[in-house]
């Protein structure tokens, strides 16, 4: 079985000794269903299905881990299989909004504990005894009184037959042998050797290879292309005029297929496409942020939520604070730049791709194609990262429409200045606050966000409603102590597609809400994280605090070092974060340490979770201190990771995360961490040199 | 297009290629060995490194006629079973999340150990500065190469590609 060709998707992760890679044949007989994520083979081998993309956020391993603690096998010992997109079957796939393990984690549990009970009752049935005098460990299910017992294989024909239980017994998290347990991932030892598949590296049969050169300025249209030097290169055989369907907008571009890719890239670098970009602005950065201020100070505000009475309080005031704070657009930049497999025949089509949405790329195919769901078939191989960029159906959608009209499958790969040019961004906000304190307390709050709104870019969508995501990231408490507030927006246009980015809306307003209410804190002249506590009238956040300010040591700070405190709450977890930063010998702020306490409820694997909020902290890192995609003449200006510049290992601030243990239901964890870093950031900066920073990105090296 | 020789983890592999052709693509997609990554392609990321008698280079930037007849290394080649000490470092530490950049990683973390068998926080840095990782396992990495450095001196040596 070479390892080139085949596929993928099958998995023997047994402890890295044997990195056996299953074909798609094989894969489909790999035992009995007990229901669509559990399957066991008359010898007892299981095989657990994955729902959900793996893109580095450990779902691979975290959703097993669940299932494994409930059916009682030993996790080193399962198939772990990625499903394919079937909604029907598995309910929403789109592995976004940090929701796998917070949105099926009690229906996993669930139907884990019923498959256990069905083998249980298969061997009760077996020795004619009652299943309470019975239980399962390890794959076998023993007879409590005789000690006799059958293995999970013996057993699943007939178990496979029974009705599963109304509602089988779950275990008490003080049970659990393995949920709770910092496991090593699963998927782990195929990331250290090369034999993990990503999306990049799908090969087919008959396979061509295609790059598309794409309308610089997003919506220009292709008024004419010249391919005679394109077809001149040895390996070219297409050259023609394809769609990409963005928010419902078509964009254009001109697909180069040749019979590998470095022919197929060589032949679009001589390729000439001329473009017609009349009737739509080409805007600047300049342009776009002065626009979104202009909205901001001109009052046509669309109203989100309100309390009280913001205005009338702000005004007779003494004690006012104003601050205006802008952050930037941002590319993705997965370090697997977008590409897809496409295979699309007659009466069918097969994708295979780093694919954070399965079911969504498969009814949108069906649709495009004019074919039935069962028809498109959706695989996902593993992501080299996704942060959003990835859910989307715009990839999928283009290299389907390259492969029905070569008649052949083909491998579409962007390159990485495609992937940091392109877009869709996480769209640059500009926030405009206003405060009033009152004896020491924040009496009067109100935000106003001006920038694009990534719900409104499909043709004929109505702008006149409120962006949904005005409060994100702002603490629920806050609203019970503030007795006067408004939040609203005043969305801003442009061709530059947007979309949703690692924690979305709240990776933006967490920088303004969190700065501001330091600045709050200063001008009523209290520690900043006593101030937030004074206003956070909730134990599960007095409890959060109090680690925080435990761990980081606040209180005993020492000189000569900033401290600064920034809490979020994104996709139902509470952040905390304290940065530490002082001065090194030449004189300029460096960070030394991050303390994080991370409350997402119940959870299944701490050191993943850690992983995550490291994770999601260094890319808080480099969208605050390191890289932003700015705009001239609408075109995006940075194209590699030359002038996109990235964090490195030197910029890597020490962090300590902690995870705190309730019981709460589960909260998300792949981007909840990134919100609160830079706030925290840059209110440390401001307790160590007194200077406030309220544009981002900013030069840590020139503070 | 020309006939080249390459020597890729102690195989020979004759394929026809255009001069000008990265050695990255002739390892993906001539020879089929799909560990070393796309990353850049300018050589600023670090996720196509492989080993050219015995060195760390970027073979997205290297033409495969200037490979031809030297010894390549790429991930595949640095042992059968993960058994080498950055592999089995990296598996304790739990590096890799979405694992992209991480052959890349590990092949400039074994070429450091080879030299500098106990490296100090600027010799990871110096070495390791040239890969980028979106995914944010930097802490993790610096880590594991410690962690490596002392599985190597203790039972696991480094080197030798096979």
């Amino acid at each position: 079985m070479t390892g080139a060709a085949l596929s993928l998707g099958f998995y023997f992760p047994a402890n890295g000794k044997e990195m056996e890679v299953l074909n798609t044949e094989t894969a489909e007989n790999l035992g009995i269903d007990l229901n669509a994520w559990i399957s066991i083979d008359t010898s007892g081998k299981v095989t657990i299905t994955n729902h959900r993309a793996e893109m580095g956020q450990g779902s691979f391993q975290s959703v097993p881990q669940i299932i494994a603690e409930e059916l009682e096998v030993d996790l080193d010992q399962v198939n772990i299989v990625f499903a394919q997109g079937n909604p029907t079957k598995y309910g929403s796939q789109i592995t976004g909004g940090s929701s796998t393990i917070r949105g099926t984690y009690k229906k996993l549990l669930q139907l884990s504990a019923s498959a256990r009970e069905m083998l249980i009752e298969a061997a009760a049935n077996q020795w004619k005894v009652t299943p309470s005098d019975c239980y399962a460990e390890n794959g076998f299910v023993i007879h409590k009184t005789s000690g006799k017992k059958l293995g999970y294989g013996e057993l699943v024909t007939d178990a496979s037959k029974l009705t599963p239980p109304k509602m089988a017994k779950l275990k008490d998290t003080k049970d659990y042998k393995i949920i709770r347990k910092p496991l090593p991932r699963q998927d782990t030892p195929l990331k250290v050797n090369g034999k993990a598949i990503f999306g990049i590296d799908k090969k087919l049969p008959g396979m061509m290879y295609a790059v598309v050169e794409r309308s610089p300025r997003f919506i220009g249209k292709v008024k004419s292309f010249d391919d005679t030097e394109t077809k001149k290169i040895v390996g070219v055989k297409h050259v023609f005029k394809v769609n990409r369907e963005v928010f419902d907008n078509m964009f254009e571009g001109v697909a180069v297929v040749a019979d590998n890719l470095w022919a197929a890239m060589q032949g679009r670098k001589v390729l000439k496409v001329e473009w017609d970009d009349a009737g739509f602005p080409h805007h600047s950065t300049d342009q776009l942020y002065s626009k979104m201020k202009e909205q901001l100070q001109k009052g046509d505000l669309i109203s989100f939520k309100t309390q009280g009475n913001f205005s009338a309080v702000f005004q007779k005031s003494e004690k006012k604070v104003e601050a205006l704070y802008e952050t930037p657009y941002e590319s993705h930049s997965c370090m697997e730049p977008l590409n897809c497999v496409a295979d699309v025949k007659e009466d069918r089509c097969e994708i295979w791709g780093p694919i954070q949405g399965p079911d969504w790329i498969q009814g949108d195919l069906a649709k495009a194609l004019g074919l039935p769901m069962e028809k498109v078939t959706v695989n996902m191989t593993f992501l080299g990262g996704g942060f959003g960029r990835k859910a989307f159906t715009d990839y999928p959608y283009e290299a389907a429409m390259i492969s029905k009209q070569i008649k052949a499958p083909v491998q579409v790969v962007w390159t990485r200045e495609d992937d940091t040019t392109l877009g869709p961004f996480r769209p640059g906000m500009v926030y405009q606050c206003k405060g009033a304190v009152v004896d020491g307390r924040i009496a009067a709050f109100e935000t106003r966000t001006a920038g694009q709104n990534m719900d409104t870019q499909n043709p004929g969508a109505d702008k006149s409603i409120y962006n949904g995501s005005d409060t994100e990231g702002f603490l629920e408490p806050y609203f019970s102590s503030i007795p006067h507030y408004s939040f609203g927006d005043t969305p801003v246009d442009s061709p530059v597609p947007v979309m949703w980015w690692r924690s979305v809306y709240a990776s933006t307003n967490g920088f303004a809400f969190e700065s501001f209410i330091d600045e709050m804190a200063l001008a009523a002249g209290k520690d900043p994280l006593d101030f937030r506590r004074q206003h956070l009238n909730n134990p599960r956040y007095q409890e959060l605090i109090t680690k925080l300010e435990e761990v980081s040591g606040w209180k005993t700070r020492g000189k000569n070092t900033g401290y600064g405190v920034a809490i979020t709450e994104c996709f139902s977890s509470l952040v905390g974060e304290v940065v530490k930063v002082s001065k090194n010998p030449e004189g300029k702020a460096k960070i030394d340490k991050v303390w994080v306490v991370m409350d997402c409820g119940w959870y299944v694997n701490p050191d993943i979770i850690s992983a995550q909020v490291e994770g999601s902290i260094v890319m808080a890192l480099g969208a605050a201190t390191k890289h932003a995609t700015h705009f001239t003449d609408g075109k995006a200006v940075e194209k590699n990771f030359d002038s996109y510049k990235m964090p490195r290992i030197s910029d890597a601030p020490e962090i300590e995360v902690y995870v705190m243990d309730n019981d709460e239901k589960a909260g998300g964890v792949g981007e909840p961490g990134l919100p609160p870093f830079t706030p925290a950031l840059t209110n440390a900066i401001f307790d160590l040199t007194g200077k406030r920073i309220r544009v981002l990105p900013f030069n840590l090296e020139e503070v | 297009m020309a006939s080249f020789i390459l020597k890729i983890n102690n195989k020979t592999h004759t394929v026809d290629a255009d001069p000008a052709m990265p050695l990255l693509w002739a390892i993906r997609d001539l020879v089929g060995l799909t560990g070393t990554k796309y990353g850049c392609g300018i050589a600023q990321c670090g996720a196509c490194t492989v080993h050219l008698n015995g060195n760390p280079i970027r073979s997205c930037s290297l033409p495969i006629k200037a490979a031809a007849g030297k010894d390549i290394t790429t991930i595949e080649g640095l042992s059968g079973d993960n058994s080498h000490p950055v592999q089995m470092a990296w598996i304790k530490e739990q590096v890799p999340q979405c694992g992209y950049c991480q052959s890349g990683q590990i092949m400039a973390a074994a070429a450091l150990l080879k030299k500098t068998p106990h490296p100090t926080d600027k010799d990871i840095d110096a070495a390791m500065n040239g890969h980028i990782c979106r995914c944010g396992t930097y802490q993790r990495i610096r880590k594991a190469i410690k962690t490596a450095s002392t599985l190597a001196t203790n039972n696991h040596p480094v080197g030798g590609h096979n």
